[in-house]
């Protein structure tokens, strides 16, 4: 079922399409169910992960993506030549009047006929390796309106691999960002699996439906999880038979509970608050994820299945 | 004027409150620049769309011309140029449309044309008597929405009245070209960490852009978690318009693809005091 990676290591992406279907509170529930991994926050410009797995910065990076001009003004004749050339409207007789609209595709530097203006790289965020609850996490911080997010998400994305295949983990759990768009089209090209959490509202179906596209486009193997799955049963349903007719697995079935919110404002996953009936879901999701990836999960997981399976029985 | 709705994390509930500002202002137009991922036409269920293809121009390569000299793969800087068996190759994702490949060919052997990336829609509002929807949907595969953004934006700019813009989530460049040039910023946030997290980014953001800012904290459950956000928003200057409580009916309704109208009085109240903004703004 899904792609094996470098050297037999998997990663595991958690998309959605639609923002808040709850990518990261199920994403750190997974983590903290799945034995050797490392973990990655490809939502660049609004990570959460860090939030919720109690992460301390242990090494920060400056990451630089794209260029930005820098006009000497002395050499400047103001000649014009740069505002006719620059189609984004970012720069006037040298002046560079409008910056958020740059760029940084260079014309009005390679066009001046002074040659006053250089391209200089530009700062576009940070990048941090931080210590979890539940292992090693790869995050970042996008720069103030900075284009190539898609590039910041390559790069967490690449450091989080390097790092699992010298410390030999089998396993890359990544908390997608929502869209289809770059940063996302970032997160998972080439991933092994990619797991929607889907939620059972039009607007989830719908979102859904581009997501899977997108998936098809790039030849990725997807699953579904639902999440909130009570809120409307019929959708649910819908989802299902959808998933189906596309012979799409579904491997998870989350039933709405406020246990998500009151184990998030603690800054802790649903599976480490007071049991509740979500976390036997999460097994299950785990272990049929585990199962596609082709990954052992861990021996106490099928243990508490088969105790749950047994007192059914009895 | 211009009211973007915006909120750093997705699913806090912009395309919900944008719908219940404009079931409250019949004849108003909604915006939908969530071009990855729109969803307001399933709630307005527009009829009589009117279509129109939105493109870019990448560049073509005249192979008889092309001597792959290389000078368009260095002037390239988002590395969309290369040479492969002595001819330049482009590769469409990664183009930005500047141009500056072809000021540089000396062969001449570059020309433009058109790519379509997506579509902008119009239509009117079979469930909100006289709304008009505008919306933005984007191929699937293109990387960037925001010349599709741009395009629809620009369309909008002769509509007359308040307009509304359903934004995308984040706070990258989708967002920024989304809320830009909008008279007055909405946030939408919920009442957690996450919530109040990534509405200190989408903060920055209306910030440096010096958007006028009001926060609507969604999804309120009586929990202390709008404590946290109201602190934030007093110590950032900007003013918390609304508290919308949670409801399990409202997000039932929502999964239908309807609107609840129990929190009417709430968008009567945030629209008193977009209009207050409004007038400050002209006086």
């Amino acid at each position: 079922m899904c792609r094996e990676g470098e050297k037999g290591m998997k990663e595991l992406v958690i998309v959605s399409g639609k923002g808040g279907t709850g990518k990261t509170s199920i994403s750190a529930a997974l983590a903290y169910l799945a034995p050797r991994k490392v973990l990655v926050d490809c939502d660049v410009d609004a990570a959460n992960f860090h939030l919720i797995s109690g992460a301390v910065v242990s090494k920060t990076h400056s990451f630089t993506a794209g260029f930005e001009p820098v006009v000497d003004e002395k050499v400047c004749t103001q000649c014009g030549t740069c505002s006719e050339l620059c189609r984004f409207k970012a720069i006037d007789n040298g002046v560079i009047t409008a910056p958020l609209n740059c760029e940084g595709c260079g014309v009005c530097a390679l066009n001046c006929p002074k040659r006053a203006i250089n391209m200089k790289e530009k700062e576009a965020g940070q990048w941090y390796v931080s210590k979890t609850r539940f292992g090693k996490l790869i995050h970042a911080e996008l720069g103030l309106a900075i284009e190539n997010s898609g590039k910041l998400v390559s790069k967490v994305r690449q450091e989080a691999k390097q790092l699992a295949e010298t410390k030999k983990l089998p396993l890359v759990i990544i908390d997608g960002p929502p869209g289809i768009g770059c940063p996302a089209i970032a997160a998972m090209s080439g991933a092994s699996l990619a797991l929607a959490v889907v939620e059972p509202s039009l607007s989830g179906l719908h979102d859904l439906q581009r997501l899977w596209e997108l998936t098809r486009h790039f030849q990725l193997p997807l699953a579904v999880c639902i999440n909130k799955a009570t809120i409307n049963t019929t959708n649910t349903h819908t989802i299902i038979a959808w998933c189906n007719k596309n012979e799409i697995p579904i491997v998870g079935k989350i039933p709405y509970n406020d246990v998500f919110r009151t184990a998030l404002q603690k800054g802790k996953t649903v599976m480490e608050i007071s049991e509740n009936e979500v976390q036997e879901k999460i097994l299950e999701l785990w272990y049929n994820l585990s199962k596609l990836l082709n990954i052992a999960p861990t021996a106490s997981i099928i243990d508490r299945l088969f105790d749950k399976v047994n007192s059914i029985k009895k | 004027m211009r009211i973007s709705i915006a909120s750093g994390k997705g699913g806090t509930g912009k395309t919900s409150l944008a719908l219940l500002l404009a079931s409250e202002r019949p004849g108003i137009t909604v915006i939908d620049s969530d071009v990855e991922e729109p969803n307001c036409h399933l709630f307005l269920k527009t009829e009589q769309k009117q279509e129109k293809v939105v493109t870019i121009m990448v560049p073509g390569i005249d192979n008889e011309k092309c001597s792959g000299c290389e000078v368009c793969a260095e002037a390239c800087f988002f590395n969309a140029i290369a040479v492969v068996g002595g001819k330049a190759m482009v590769f469409d994702e990664l183009c930005h449309s500047c141009g500056g490949c072809l000021l540089k060919c000396p062969q001449g052997a570059i020309s433009e044309a058109e790519k379509p990336i997506g579509i902008v829609s119009s239509g009117y509002s079979t469930t909100v008597a006289g709304t008009r929807l505008m919306s933005g949907l984007l191929n699937i595969g293109v990387p960037s929405g925001v010349p599709l953004i741009k395009a629809l934006l620009k369309e909008a700019r002769t509509i007359e009245g308040e307009v509304i813009v359903d934004c995308p989530p984040g706070t990258s460049c989708s967002m920024v070209s989304a809320v830009k040039d909008s008279d007055y910023c909405l946030l939408v946030t919920e009442p957690t960490p996450f919530g109040r997290h990534d509405l200190a980014l989408a903060i920055n953001i209306t910030q440096l852009l010096n958007l006028r800012t009001g926060v609507v904290i969604n999804k309120n459950d009586g929990g202390d978690g709008d404590e946290a956000i109201e602190e934030l928003c007093h110590s950032r200057g900007i003013s918390v318009v609304a508290k919308i409580p949670y409801s399990h009916s409202f997000a039932r309704e929502y999964s239908n693809g309807k609107i609840s109208l129990e929190n009417r009085t709430i968008a009567e109240d945030i629209w008193r005091q977009i209009q207050c903004v409004g007038r400050e703004r002209k006086a």
